[in-house]
């Protein structure tokens, strides 16, 4: 079933009972060559772009609760191509040029929306910060300008540029910046896996990973014992516990990070907004609600709800910048459990386990990643050797103190990032 | 969330600041021990051992049990174990 202007309006006058599913419901097999644990966005990419890159279609992808339920269907959509240092710069620029070719590629309408992302600086120090920022993108390729203080209030009337404590001095553009519809990006990448031929299997929890003489032979579920050549553990959040399921530790905490969401107003933010002097960066949906959200609670946390005072600091930081927006009321909040690596970079690699592989760590940052990611792990799966584009995210970068990547510069330690 | 400080009562969670898994350090020079100890880690889903520090209050270094599914404070001690 293809999806055009044509289709939809033919549905629109025939009362709309031409849709199918989007994909397939198969019961698991017994074997299959490749097992993919977890059925976020990484999860269900990685199935596509195995079966559409490289032909594999004999996988399965086994997610414990429904797509689009873990973190792909929890964040705050921002996609963006601004990274700093060699190994993210290559993966995530590599990751937007996906973006810009997805809506087409999945044949879905995952509302890709190329905004434009305005990171503001507020000191000279912080300019100096963004200059070099700006230019490492523009070396990798991306786009970047530098906007002064007159530039920004042309682009963004509504911030305070009467506050004294943290003067605007102007802000980092990237045009090619932006959000899309989260759990559309779930489903695009589930039908088009699953019309390649992939099995999806929802309401299966991998709660066993069988190994034998040191290698891989498949995974104990909720649903049976299913047997697989190679294995990827793609949990987000919860990749800490499914890797112990194999006897392994991973350099990885799981912490919680929360986002807010207003009543449905009229357009009134058009750009993604970051302040450079808080924890705190706001867009708004095509249906109204404005989206903030700001830092980590800061301490390792499964409850899928933060505590009060990080609430109160993003609270105070949009009342800082933009002090209209005080009087937008709160729908919602909630919380995602974060895979936080040391470098706070992630991790796509082999593990010390046969034909086990990791794609983890992904920390506050993994939705932009979604198609890079995919690529990258279904060409390790595919061929055992890294993506030109991911070479630089190896698991042991930590123990070996080589290709750390740790763009705040706060340091390669727990809980800095 | 609030924790109950040995010097200082129960208090409010902006006083303190989580300061990592509680872990023995291992002694000498580097070896796989230390890229464990620095590095890899149990993540917990449940009961988890900790230190936090109560900056905005006695300054203490405290060894806090908490279930980190529910927020559930488990017990809390001091790091020194009292030792001055
Ligand atoms: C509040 C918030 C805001 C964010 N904002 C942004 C943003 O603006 N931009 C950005 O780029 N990133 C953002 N992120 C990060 C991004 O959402 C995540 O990094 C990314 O979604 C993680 O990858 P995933 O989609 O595969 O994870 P998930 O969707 O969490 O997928 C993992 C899946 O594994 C399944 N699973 C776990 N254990 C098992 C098991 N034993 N068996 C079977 N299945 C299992 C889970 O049920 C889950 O569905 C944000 C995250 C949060 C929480
Ligand atoms: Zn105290």
């Amino acid at each position: 079933m293809r999806f055009s202007g044509l289709r939809v309006l033919k549905e629109g006058l025939t009362g709309n009972r031409g849709w199918k599913p989007h994909w397939r419901d198969p019961a698991p097999k017994q074997a299959y060559d490749i097992v993919i644990i977890g059925g976020g966005g990484h999860g269900l990419a990685t199935a596509f772009y195995l079966a559409k890159e490289h032909g594999l279609r004999n996988v399965a992808v086994l997610e414990k609760g429904y797509f689009g339920g873990g973190n792909v269907g929890r964040n705050t959509t921002i996609v963006r191509a601004n990274y700093f240092l060699p190994g993210n710069s290559e993966f995530y620029s590599h990751s937007l040029r996906l973006w810009e070719g997805l809506e087409q590629e999945l044949n879905y309408n995952v509302m890709h929306s190329q905004r434009g992302l305005i990171n503001l600086f507020h000191s000279d120090g912080q300019r100096d910060a963004f200059v070099r920022r700006g230019n490492a993108m523009i070396n990798q390729g991306d786009d970047a300008e530098l906007l002064d203080r007159d530039a920004v209030r042309r682009q963004l009337p509504y911030l305070d540029f009467d506050q004294a404590r943290f003067p605007i001095h102007g802000g980092l553009l990237h045009r090619r910046g932006g959000t899309a519809r989260h759990d559309a990006v779930a489903w695009g990448f589930a039908r088009a896996a699953s019309e390649r031929g992939v099995d999806l299997i929802q309401n299966c929890e991998v709660t066993g990973i069988d190994v034998e003489n040191g290698s891989v032979t498949g995974v104990q579920t909720s649903r049976g014992a299913i047997r697989a050549r190679k294995v990827a553990i793609v949990t987000a959040g919860r990749s800490g516990q499914v890797a112990a399921l194999a006897g392994l530790r991973l350099p990885i905490e799981s912490h919680i990070l929360q986002a807010f969401v207003t009543e449905g107003l009229k357009p009134v933010i058009d750009n993604v907004v970051s302040f450079g002097m808080g924890h705190f960066y706001i867009s708004q949906s095509d249906k109204g609600g404005l989206v903030f959200g700001g830092d980590l609670d800061f301490y390792p946390s499964y409850a899928q709800r933060g505590n009060l005072p990080t609430k109160e600091h993003v609270m105070e930081a949009a009342m800082t910048l933009m002090p209209m927006i005080g009087k937008a009321r709160v729908l919602r909040s909630w919380g995602g459990i974060m895979d936080m690596t040391p470098d706070g970079s992630p991790i796509i690699d082999r593990s010390d386990i046969g034909g086990l592989y990791l794609d983890c760590g992904w920390c506050y940052g993994g939705f932009k990643a979604v198609p890079g990611s995919g690529f990258a792990l279904a060409h390790l799966l595919a061929t055992d050797r890294p993506h030109e584009s991911a070479v630089g995210l190896r698991l042991n970068r930590f123990r070996d103190g080589i290709g750390l990547m740790d763009e705040e510069g706060t340091g390669a330690q727990h809980n800095l990032h | 969330m609030r924790l109950t400080c040995p010097n200082c009562g129960e208090r409010d969670l902006r006083e303190f600041t989580y300061r990592g898994a509680a872990l023995d350090r291992p002694e000498g020079a580097w070896s796989p021990a230390w890229d464990a100890y620095l590095h890899q880690r149990d993540n917990p889903a449940g009961a988890s051992r900790e230190h936090w520090w109560h900056g905005f209050g006695c300054s203490a270094f405290l060894v806090v049990e908490r279930d980190t599914r529910t927020h559930d404070i488990l017990s809390v001690s001091l790091a020194s174990g009292g030792r001055q």
